[in-house]
């Protein structure tokens, strides 16, 4: 007997190759997807029921060619009638390939289609919202839900991504190699974006919203699948499942943020851990460093300490300052200062963040505030730190961070 | 990111409106929700009935008082609000700008907190 998980896993997986095998065959970005999806719908219903098909992909493409020519017969067939002129689809588009050219249909396009759902022209939203459907397989409402808005701007947010596709011309193959790095750098942005989406997520209510977490792994793993030497990509996916395992402990039962030095870290998957270790490790070895990989191996020190205490701050220091020439940005600078206090004492991470006040990208952001309070505090000067806590809870606008934020400075209102 | 926007007016704002001003007011709030729908930013919201119609409650020592109204003279009243999601505020003030209700009045553009949270 096969379970309704077993066939949703299998038909996600098939997704982007069908809808590669699809668009290959007959153009139209836009409406493959469509067929494509009705064919995953009826296979859902079916499959359960009366068993997976011998050859389930074939199954898949067989029916969703046909929703499809059905559909591009109808709309020459309007087109016919409303006007006269030549229709647009040629004949032999239309039609079931000869042949040889089944062959085609061999080939795995699920790069290819992830490097086009993450075309520079789309916004990150849509970005998003095109991936989780066209590579991920997830329906429309599963996409909404995940997100907390309604099915309707979904479904728009996917449309008008689906149209800017086809009105920009944007083609169907691999990206040029002179272009192919950044591309790729744009495809790991947007799956780092879904996890992150999932990842803040608590529990409970959002159970959707934390299943992209899931949905990010798998797809970075089938990157990892087509890309296997790529170090950035390897780089990511540790870093997702080194921060993952943290899932458990993060949060109290009643939504409460619990800060990473006072996690049970006998909770974090161990699993998980051990994955993530073993990719950094093979990325660092081989590849060129990157990003993705530094942010990783900083995880992974954390992954390593059996307490708090044990955190060996001087190596994340290291790994801190290479990311920074490397890879810049006033967030970095945040997370490099905490180091810093840890390694040589609050009041040199205090001058590290006065950097930052003039910073447009990062003044007047409740992160700022939030380590300044921390430093402030580690410093002994209580007044102050209450103070910063307080301006961080007020900037922040995610409910368990204002608790946690209000709940640091009204402990050091009382204890002190 | 959400962001909710709040459009504020006296009591009585848009009757005191010319005929034309009205018909411009219409017109450009259909167009404005019909552009941002089709970007897939624009979430849902509502115009708000007049302040006249509204009861206020208030539970003390687990006895509800409802009042009528939520003040006697209103003088600045929340006439109607939406919800956006998009990419940062200065693309949800962006919107708002475009507004024609922010011609005529005043809208406010403030973010929706997020139940979701990042370690610190």
């Amino acid at each position: 007997m096969i379970t309704h998980a077993g066939v949703e896993d299998q038909l996600r997986r098939l997704a982007p190759q069908v809808l590669g095998a699809l668009v290959r065959r007959y153009g139209h970005f836009d409406l493959s997807e469509d067929a494509v999806q009705e064919a995953l719908l009826a296979a859902a219903m079916q499959w359960p029921e009366q068993g997976v098909p011998e050859n389930p992909r074939g199954w898949l493409i067989t029916v969703a060619s046909r929703r499809l020519t059905d559909e591009l017969r109808s709309e020459q067939a309007r087109r016919r009638r409303e006007d006269a002129a030549a229709a647009e689809v040629p004949a032999d588009k239309a039609v079931a390939p000869a042949p040889g050219e089944e062959q085609l249909l061999d080939q795995d396009d699920t790069l290819t289609l992830l490097f086009l759902c993450c075309h520079p022209a789309l916004s990150p939203a849509s970005q998003i919202a095109l991936t989780l459907r066209a590579v991920g397989g997830l329906t429309t409402a599963q996409i909404a839900s995940a997100f907390l808005v309604p099915e309707p701007t979904m479904a728009q947010r996917i449309s008008r991504a689906k149209q800017r596709i086809k009105t920009t011309g944007i083609p169907f193959h691999l990206p040029p190699e002179p272009e192919r790095a950044e591309r790729l750098r744009a495809v790991l942005h947007v799956l780092y974006l879904i996890f992150n989406e999932g990842y803040t997520a608590s529990s409970g209510p959002d159970l959707l919203r934390s299943e992209l977490t899931t949905e990010a792994i798998r797809l970075n793993r089938e990157v990892r699948r087509l890309l296997p030497d790529d170090g950035e990509v390897a780089g990511l996916l540790a870093l997702m499942l080194l921060t993952d395992a943290r899932r458990p402990a993060r949060t109290r039962p009643d939504g409460a943020l619990i800060p990473l030095a006072e996690q049970d870290r006998e909770l974090w998957y161990a699993d998980s851990i051990q994955e993530g270790l073993a990719l950094v490790t093979g990325a660092l070895a081989q590849a060129p460093i990157g990003p993705y990989q530094l942010q990783a191996a900083i995880a992974a020190v954390h992954a390593e300490a059996a307490r708090a205490e044990d955190t060996d701050w001087a190596q994340i220091l290291a790994l801190y300052e290479l990311l920074e020439r490397i890879s810049p940005n006033p967030m970095v600078t945040l997370n490099h200062a905490v180091a810093v206090a840890m390694v040589r004492g609050p009041e040199a991470a205090l001058d590290l963040l006065e950097t930052l006040e003039t910073d447009d990208r990062i003044a007047g952001h409740h992160r700022l505030d939030a380590v300044r309070a921390h430093l402030l505090e580690m410093a002994g000067d209580y007044d102050a730190a209450r103070s910063s806590y307080r301006a961080a809870a007020r900037r922040t606008t995610s409910l368990p961070e204002q608790r946690y934020l209000e709940a640091r400075a009204a402990r050091l209102a009382v204890g002190r | 990111m959400k962001y909710v926007v709040l459009i504020y007016n006296n009591p009585g704002a848009f009757e005191a409106l010319s005929e034309e001003d009205r018909n411009v007011l219409s017109t450009e709030a259909d167009a404005f929700f019909k552009e941002f729908g089709e970007s897939g930013e624009f979430v849902g919201g509502s115009a708000l009935a007049d302040p006249s119609n509204s009861k206020t409650v208030r539970v003390r020592d687990g006895v509800p008082a409802v009042t009528d109204g939520p003040f006697a003279e209103a003088k600045e009243q929340l006439a109607g609000y939406y919800v956006l999601d998009c990419e940062n505020i200065d693309r949800a003030t962006e919107i708002a700008a475009r507004d024609p209700a922010a011609k005529f009045w005043a809208v406010e553009v403030r973010p929706i907190m997020d139940t979701a949270g990042t370690e610190m």
